[in-house]
């Protein structure tokens, strides 16, 4: 920190920074947020619980979809192929809007499922915007997933078939281990991106911190103020995500083939 | 059946997509049309902020690396969503302030102009960081040689830095297009009528979702995929004359 403000320009730039913060405190009108600092503390929650769970469920998913290109057969390397390249290749919100729209507009058709338990469910968006970057996030981690299947050694997996290593076992201990550890720098990327991603859940009235900072505006006709915040708030919680994958490459043993 | 029915969409699809009134198929290719065309704005202000970006980046003075480092950081932090509508409502507003010291009334800022601003500035920040990495890869004795003939800077950067940096920077730049005419969407949340807006819109009337967002999908995927094919093509026209990489085509 020390080292990194010797150089005088930083010095000035820290000071105009500052100002800058200090006079958004001062001159912007942030006398609306105390009423809505629970509304706010829900809004974040629900984008840190968003990205946090679809990132995780895509991964799963990822993990099947990517040994099925890189290692599959045919028949399971060319569904999870045409998979991704149609998530890759159509816009989030699409996805979003034709699974919440679509599938909005098709469920009430069956009486059944209006009766069974699951009703309540159905009827609230979140889970459509869970299906929807889960399903966007195992398309994208898919492909990642691939080219890390695909980057292991081949030594490594002969050796572990030389040694008698069931085939399980051998994904278990050997493939996916090394896998996921040459794919570590980019799913920091790529969790990045699906925090960044959330805020469209908003378009189909789920509650995240985007929608809440909009809620504000259309209340009290304050524009930036909302919209600062909001920016402060992803920018801490990219800086967030972005710690939390160095810790964990840094518990990683480093040495690699 | 009836629901099944209803998942193609009752009345036939075929009529629903049918290019004149009665059918969307016009209103769709013109929502594609205005998606291509704020696209390629943005695309084209993203490279150059991006050209300019990473030569400042490489060979700018502490204060301009400083300045771009907190650009490229900032924007890549915060959602596209909260930039265009931050930016969107900065950019009117400036321009409307800067109008009225010529006592003209507000305007409003038309969407095509806003959606390219706003996307651009977006794109400029990831075009930077590509066309950065692609410079460095530039084998330094190249541009000594360069400099030891006296070529002055501009000349250098026209015809030594860019032609060569071309080939490491340009899968990099394809995957930048992808993700621009994807972000193209975002701009029906701000109401711009492209694609995405003019199939959400087609769909409430008729209450065919899944043909029309099928439909629209359909017309994402050709997008992405004919550029795809066009970047191959500019890929191994930006390698020609290079040795092929050795290794490759596992």
């Amino acid at each position: 920190m020390i080292a990194f403000l010797r150089p005088v320009h930083r010095q000035i730039m820290l000071a105009v920074a500052l100002a800058a913060v200090a006079a958004s405190a001062f001159l912007l009108d942030w006398g609306w947020l105390p009423r809505y600092l629970p509304l706010i503390a829900q809004g974040v929650w629900t984008t840190l619980w968003l990205t946090v769970v679809t990132m995780s469920l895509g991964m799963v998913l990822a993990i099947g979809l990517g040994f099925a290109q890189a290692a599959g057969p045919m028949w399971l390397a060319w569904p999870a192929r045409v998979y991704c390249t149609i998530i890759r290749g159509t816009p989030l919100l699409l996805q979003l809007w034709l699974l919440y729209f679509g599938l909005g507009a098709f469920f009430p058709q069956f009486p059944e499922l209006r009766q069974s338990f699951l009703w309540p469910i159905l009827r609230e968006a979140w889970p459509y915007a869970v299906l929807a970057l889960t399903l966007s996030a195992a398309g994208y981690e898919g492909e990642v997933m691939r080219g890390a299947f695909r980057g292991v050694p081949h030594g490594q997996i002969e050796a572990a078939r030389a040694m008698g290593m069931p085939r399980f076992t051998l994904f278990r201990r050997i493939w996916l281990p090394q896998a996921l550890h040459r794919a570590l720098p980019t799913i920091a990327g790529e969790t990045v991106l699906q925090m960044k991603s959330t805020p469209l859940v908003a378009t189909i009235t789920v509650l995240d911190i985007y929608s809440v900072a909009r809620r504000v505006t259309q209340d009290t006709f304050i524009v930036y103020e909302p919209l600062v915040l909001l920016a402060i708030v992803y920018i801490i919680i990219a800086g967030l995500i972005v710690l939390f994958f160095r810790k964990l490459e840094a518990r990683l043993p480093a040495r690699m083939a | 059946m009836g629901s099944l029915l209803a998942l193609v969409g009752s009345p036939s699809a075929a009529e629903l997509l049918a290019w004149s009134p009665p059918g969307w198929g016009a209103t769709l290719v013109a929502g594609l049309w205005n998606s291509i065309l704020i696209a390629l704005g943005a695309y084209a202000l993203g490279l150059a902020i991006g050209i300019g970006g990473a030569f400042g980046k490489v060979y700018g003075g502490p204060v301009l690396r400083d300045l771009l480092e907190a650009y490229t950081t900032l924007v890549r932090a915060v959602p596209e969503l909260v930039l265009i509508l931050i930016l969107y409502f900065a950019l009117t507003d400036a321009v409307n302030k800067i109008i009225a010291l010529w006592d003209y009334g507000p305007i409003q800022l038309s969407g095509v102009a806003a959606g390219i601003g706003v996307l651009g500035v977006v794109q400029g920040a990831y075009s930077t960081e590509v066309i950065r990495g692609a410079i460095l890869s530039v084998p330094h004795g190249q541009i000594e040689a360069a400099r030891a003939m006296g070529i002055p800077p501009v000349l250098l950067a026209r015809r030594i830095t860019l032609p060569l940096m071309l080939a490491a920077a340009i899968p990099g730049l394809a995957n930048l297009w992808l993700i621009v005419t994807k972000d193209t969407a975002l701009l029906a949340v701000v109401g711009f009528v492209e694609l995405t807006k003019a199939t959400s819109l087609a769909a409430a009337t008729t209450k065919a979702f899944f043909t029309f967002y099928a439909a629209a999908g359909v017309l994402y995927l050709i997008l992405s995929l004919g550029s795809t094919v066009i970047f191959h093509r500019i890929e191994r026209w930006a390698r020609r004359g290079q040795r092929p990489l050795s290794g490759g085509g596992r």
